[in-house]
């Protein structure tokens, strides 16, 4: 088209952008932020959205941990010991934060479920994609059971109340409560969501398209919600 | 060429497909459509501004006339206080700049079709509307809605003696997290929208400064509100469950409470971290909204456009280091203050940078003095007035003694209240014509003005000498304070008379607003004689979709005015080169994305 040498910056930024002949690096970014339509090259929107939110969550949780350590720092009653609140006698074994060991394996391996779901989504094997997403969901559901099993124990045996505790500082039970439960319920929504896309990948929803990335994006979110354990973990259980 | 077609011209609605809206219910009322939802955010923003406005004529009135409406007590004029600054701030200038101007001219101003995802955002307009609800509930509740201030610091918001405590706060709580949510529904969608769904040409550096700066505000949300949802929920547990997150040990009417050793300085430092960038979501939307009134209305290109945009992601990064300078005198370790002066400081250099580029753009330009015009000059006026007392407010020693007086309410309402009303008001009267078709009546507008621009200047710059001479805010009755002198209350008398009169001449502006819709006079698509691509649209105003069967391509930045040789002495953003001469393509080379 005799337009298109016309066009100048428009279609030669265009141009840049395609995939193929692109620079790396610092450059890369540089041109693809000087781009049209795009900021970020090939990236669905679905996929730039939840990158979003993740960030926007990111700070939701700062600010659990942050006030978390605040109070921590400023309650005058001694804080209870983790290792002892956490602990359960099997077998006549007194084992420290066995339960939360075995949580926190639960959660992480369910990421490695989930990124091979993630794989075999992009190679279009429907069986395996949706077997694999519903091991993940399965295993953050455990994770939330046992979760309930770790708050039953705490309220009904050892009297742990948001308000009090027989251990010490009452802002234990606050913090605890309050950021496992807002976790929690983001590992819930979490098995919610990966189910029904799971779901829909075995029924075919995506064969139409083609277009399996929202396997990909149901599982950043999941990656996310496994980061997240580890912090709260840090922070709550070995500090 | 084909081979430059990425996704196909299609691509800004391949991925979901754009929503038919079938009957009156999903066209208007559950709409998808980005332009219904703006209609609705506005008019709800505009509605419950309403409440907020009445709420200030009562305060006024009990400041001016103290006791003159028997009904209002102590308790009632500080629940007036609350709503009125939580309502102002939150539920009408957020909601109106991202929920309204935000979705209106986002997906208009880069040529898109819709916003990515349009049934997450019809979904945040009704999460909106609940949270709303909620709040507007809490003054039918026992106890009526809470009067701890918009601040809202524990302990004394959840403690007995504050009025509200019974149930408004709890519904002012939820009704923030509530908010929170449909803040993120929308605030995802727009920033994901203008990152990657822009039409063919549509850089990042051809923005209008529109554009920029409700991007930029609308991530300084996205960023910003999670500290307000987490103070919220932190604050509700206090008050429901009794924990101590907030609540010291506190001996309150003779009895020790429950609570002990929370942190109430923690609140103040969630809330400011909120609160501050806050202040940038509100006058972000409005620098961007003014820089292209003024471009436009004196039909010169923005000086320095690209300064424009620096200086507005540097004041979106530098606001969330300032939050503590709300603090100085809260007890927190007097060190902060040198931190927190020293950034308070330095954001005033980019802020100064875009009130230049206002000066200059308007230098020897063809300043046409309409009614837009007028309102963001006045913004700019204003702005400079509250921003300069910010300089003082920002300095540890001068806040110290000025904190919690007339000086601190004059200097927000200017900097945050008025000038981005008056932004506000500049954007409805230039984009009304591109909603409705119909110019609002210019006469009312002038009057609407002019009551609103001086009266506003007779309200809050007489402030100013009341915070010197030592008036706190917050004060139900100052009779009897000997510190104050008795010409303080002739003062706040004359404010209150002129604060009736501003109120009252809004009426003019909804008057207008509604008239116009039917018997306005009809406007064309491009009355301003704008460059930008909502004025570019098939349909005036723009059918669903936008663009009809092809949205526009970008050829230019958004300022190509008093074009040399351009037929209409402007060019507009989807104006191929080869047909504007040589001018026009030398425009494009001299301002485009490089």
């Amino acid at each position: 088209m005799a337009q298109q040498d016309m066009l100048g910056t428009a279609e030669g930024v265009a141009l840049t952008g395609e995939p193929g002949g692109t620079a790396d690096g610092w450059q890369g970014m540089v041109t693809d932020w000087s781009a049209d339509r795009q900021a970020f090259r090939e990236v669905p929107w679905g996929k730039a959205m939840m990158w979003i939110f993740l960030l926007s969550d990111t700070f939701i949780f700062g600010c659990f941990l942050t006030s978390y350590m605040t109070v921590r720092i400023s309650t005058t009653v001694p804080w209870p010991n983790p290792s002892e609140v956490f602990a359960l006698t099997i077998g006549g074994a007194h084992i420290p934060l066995i339960l939360i060991a075995i949580m926190t394996f639960i959660l992480i391996s369910s990421s490695g479920t989930m990124a091979m779901a993630v794989n075999f989504a992009y190679r279009r094997d429907r069986v395996r994609t949706t077997t694999l997403m519903l091991t993940t969901a399965a295993l953050g559901a455990s994770f939330v059971g046992m979760q309930a099993f770790e708050w039953t124990k705490l309220i009904v045996d050892e009297g742990v109340r948001p308000w009090g505790n027989p251990f010490g500082a009452a802002q234990f039970g606050s913090t605890f409560f309050m950021i496992t439960g807002f976790h929690g319920g983001h590992v819930t929504v979490g098995v919610i969501y990966l189910s029904i896309v799971a779901l829909k990948v075995l029924r075919g929803d995506y064969e139409r398209t083609g277009n399996y990335q929202i396997v990909e994006i149901a599982g950043l979110y999941w990656h996310f919600v496994d980061l997240v354990w580890v912090f709260i973990f840090a922070f709550f259980y070995l500090w | 060429m084909a081979q430059t077609v990425v996704v196909g011209d299609e691509h800004a609605h391949g991925e979901q497909g754009l929503h038919e809206p079938k009957s009156f219910l999903t066209r208007y009322i559950w709409s998808q459509d980005h332009k219904v939802i703006a209609i609705q955010y506005s008019i709800t923003a505009i509605a419950v501004g309403l409440i907020a406005l009445v709420l200030s004529w009562l305060m006024r009135m009990q400041i001016g006339f103290p006791s003159s409406l028997a009904f209002i007590d102590q308790d009632r004029y500080l629940q007036f206080v609350t709503m009125h600054g939580m309502i102002m701030v939150i539920y009408l200038l957020t909601a109106l700049f991202l929920g309204g101007f935000g979705n209106y001219l986002i997906p208009l101003m880069i040529g898109a079709r819709d916003m990515v995802f349009p049934y997450v955002n019809m979904l945040s307009y009704w999460t909106y509307l609940l949270s709303v609800l909620v709040l507007v509930a809490s003054f039918f509740v026992p106890g009526g809605p809470t009067g701890a201030g918009w601040t809202l610091y524990p302990p004394q918001a959840i403690l007995p003696g504050t009025p509200g405590q019974e149930w408004g706060i709890i519904l002012m709580l939820v009704s923030l997290v509530i908010f929170v949510a449909a803040f993120t529904m929308g605030g995802l969608n727009y920033v994901t929208t203008v990152l990657q769904a822009r039409t063919r040409g549509m850089t990042m550096m051809r923005l209008p400064l529109t554009v920029w700066s409700i991007f930029t505000s609308t991530i300084l949300g996205l960023l910003a509100f999670p500290a307000l949802f987490v103070s919220g929920v932190m604050m509700l547990l206090d008050r429901v469950l009794t924990t101590s997150f907030f609540m010291p040990t506190v001996v309150s009417m003779g009895q020790q409470l429950d609570h002990a050793g929370g942190s109430p300085l923690l609140f103040q430092h969630l809330f400011w971290f909120f609160g501050h960038p806050e202040v940038y979501i509100v006058a972000l939307p409005a620098f961007g909204v003014v820089s292209d009134l003024i471009s436009t209305h004196a039909r010169k290109n923005i000086f320095g456009y690209r300064m424009m945009v620096w200086a507005i992601l540097a004041i979106g990064v530098l606001s969330f280091i300032v939050w503590a300078h709300h603090m100085y005198v809260s007890g927190m370790n007097p060190y902060f203050g040198f931190f927190f002066a020293t950034t308070t400081l330095i954001i005033a250099v980019p802020t100064a940078i875009k009130v230049y580029n206002w000066v200059l753009t308007l230098w020897e330009g063809d300043i046409h003095l309409t009614v837009p015009m007028l309102f963001a000059l006045a913004f700019i006026l204003t702005f400079v007035a509250g921003g300069m007392s910010g300089l003082f407010l920002g300095n540890v020693v001068v806040d110290v003694p000025l904190s919690d007086t007339y000086f601190v309410v004059a200097h927000f309402h200017m900097v945050m209240g008025v000038a981005p009303v008056l932004a506000v008001f500049g954007g409805m009267y230039h984009w009304y014509p591109k909603v409705t078709g119909r110019l609002l009546n210019d006469t009312l507008g002038k009057i609407h003005f002019w009551v609103t621009f001086l009266g506003t200047y007779a309200i809050y710059f007489p402030m100013h000498y009341l915070g010197f001479v030592g008036m706190p805010r917050r004060y139900y009755d100052l009779s009897g304070i000997s510190a104050i002198p008795h010409s303080a209350q002739t003062l706040n008398a004359f404010i209150t008379v002129v604060a009736l009169v501003v109120g009252a001449a809004q009426a003019l502006f909804l008057l207008n607003l509604v008239w116009s819709a039917f018997r306005g006079k009809p406007a064309g698509s491009n009355p301003w004689r704008a460059t930008t691509l909502e004025w570019q649209t098939p349909e005036t105003p723009p059918g669903h979709g936008n663009w009809g069967p092809r949205q526009p391509i970008v050829y230019r930045w958004a300022y190509d005015y008093s074009v040399p040789g351009a037929p209409e002495d402007f060019l507009p953003q989807n104006h191929p080169p080869e047909r504007s001469g040589v001018s026009g393509a030398g425009a494009d080379v001299r301002h485009g994305g490089h």
